[in-house]
């Protein structure tokens, strides 16, 4: 339970995941000053929302002078997803302090939250410890894209298929969590969910699908328990 | 014409706010809650359900669009997918997360793939 050891551990999972999100850091600055932001703006939006696809959205509706309202609601319901990372992640927060816990909510990513909840199927492991060493090193080089996109745009090399780093990423942290029926059943639910629903407005194929998947996951469970009574006999 | 400055600036601390919010929920309300039973067994199926949901879409696209959005019928789609860098790169790189449960051997051998298929 050790904090500085385990904080060590998170830095060093973070470390190979924290190159995925640099293309997408430098796009969310660049995109911002080409849409009219300024660069304060730019850098106030990163800092205070800290959430890349819900900032590009914000940022193309800024751009095109959107409404308060609409901006704010979409930026809201592209961050839906987080709903269900912050429940997931809660159970393993109870023991940490309520100052604490505003900062780890604040620091709450997709990638914070999936490399976290693989790690916490361990027990001991100083959840705030871990879970600090991950998503601290994600908001700093976020910050430190963002600033770059700014100042200079966003200039990656075309052959460096960066963009392919995060979903090697999640599928590096999906495959050893499919351990019977039911994860599995989540599992292909929700993927094949959110792939026919990759054309909905607002990126809401991905809740919708992670959605079905929680709820295939339930249906089955029991499948599974029966299934492996039938083999173990 | 990009929005007016006070517009901006409200979007930034209303939708900070928001996130936060969405963030924080649960993180807060935990204790407080009585959570009941069917819902602490739906959590254990949040990460397969959202990793895959992350994963699957990102990895089946067409040049750079997603399949769904391709107007391919489900023959086509699936001839085109099986032929596709991206698919065959994630298929390797999915068999490396089985045997080394390893982000970052995962991720070279993933894009060491997609690479290596791109310059064919």
């Amino acid at each position: 339970m050790a904090f500085s050891d385990d904080f060590r551990a998170g830095l060093r999972d973070v470390s190979p995941v924290v190159l995925g999100i640099i293309p997408f850091g430098l796009v969310a600055g660049a995109a911002a000053v080409d849409a009219g932001l300024s660069g304060l703006q730019a850098v106030g939006l990163s800092v205070v929302v800290f959430a890349g696809a819900s900032q590009l959205a914000a940022i193309d509706l800024l751009g095109d002078g959107a409404p308060l309202a609409v901006v704010v609601a979409t930026v809201l319901v592209v961050n839906l997803r987080m709903v269900m990372y912050s429940a997931s992640i809660a159970p393993h927060f109870r023991e940490v302090a309520a100052r604490w816990k505003a900062l780890m909510a604040y620091l709450l990513t997709d990638q914070a939250y999936a490399l976290s909840v693989t790690r916490f199927r361990e027990t001991d492991v100083s959840r705030r410890g871990y879970y600090l060493g991950v998503a601290a090193p994600l908001w700093v080089v976020w910050q430190l894209c963002t600033l770059v996109g700014i100042v200079v745009g966003a200039r990656v090399p075309a052959w460096l298929p960066l963009d392919f780093a995060l979903p090697l990423v999640f599928l590096a942290l999906l495959v050893p969590a499919i351990e019977d029926a039911g994860t599995a059943a989540a599992g292909l639910v929700g993927g094949t969910l959110a792939t026919l629903g990759s054309g909905l407005p607002y990126e809401l194929g991905l809740p919708l699908g992670a959605v079905c998947g929680v709820l295939a996951g339930l249906v089955a469970e029991p499948v599974g328990r029966v299934l492996r009574e039938v083999v173990g006999r | 014409m990009t929005a007016a400055d006070s517009v901006v600036w409200l979007a930034v601390l209303l939708g900070g706010l928001g996130t936060f919010a969405i963030r924080g929920s649960f993180v807060f309300l935990y204790e407080r809650l009585d959570v009941p039973e069917l819902a602490e067994r739906a959590l254990r199926y949040v990460p397969a359900a959202v990793l895959a949901a992350l994963v699957v879409p990102a990895v089946l696209t067409l040049g750079g669009t997603p399949v769904a959005e391709t107007g391919l019928g489900p023959a086509e789609a699936a001839r085109a997918l099986l032929g596709s860098d991206r698919v065959l790169a994630a298929a390797l790189a999915a068999v490396v997360a089985y045997y080394t449960e390893d982000v970052l051997a995962t991720i070279v051998v993933g894009m060491g793939a997609l690479l290596a298929l791109g310059a064919l």
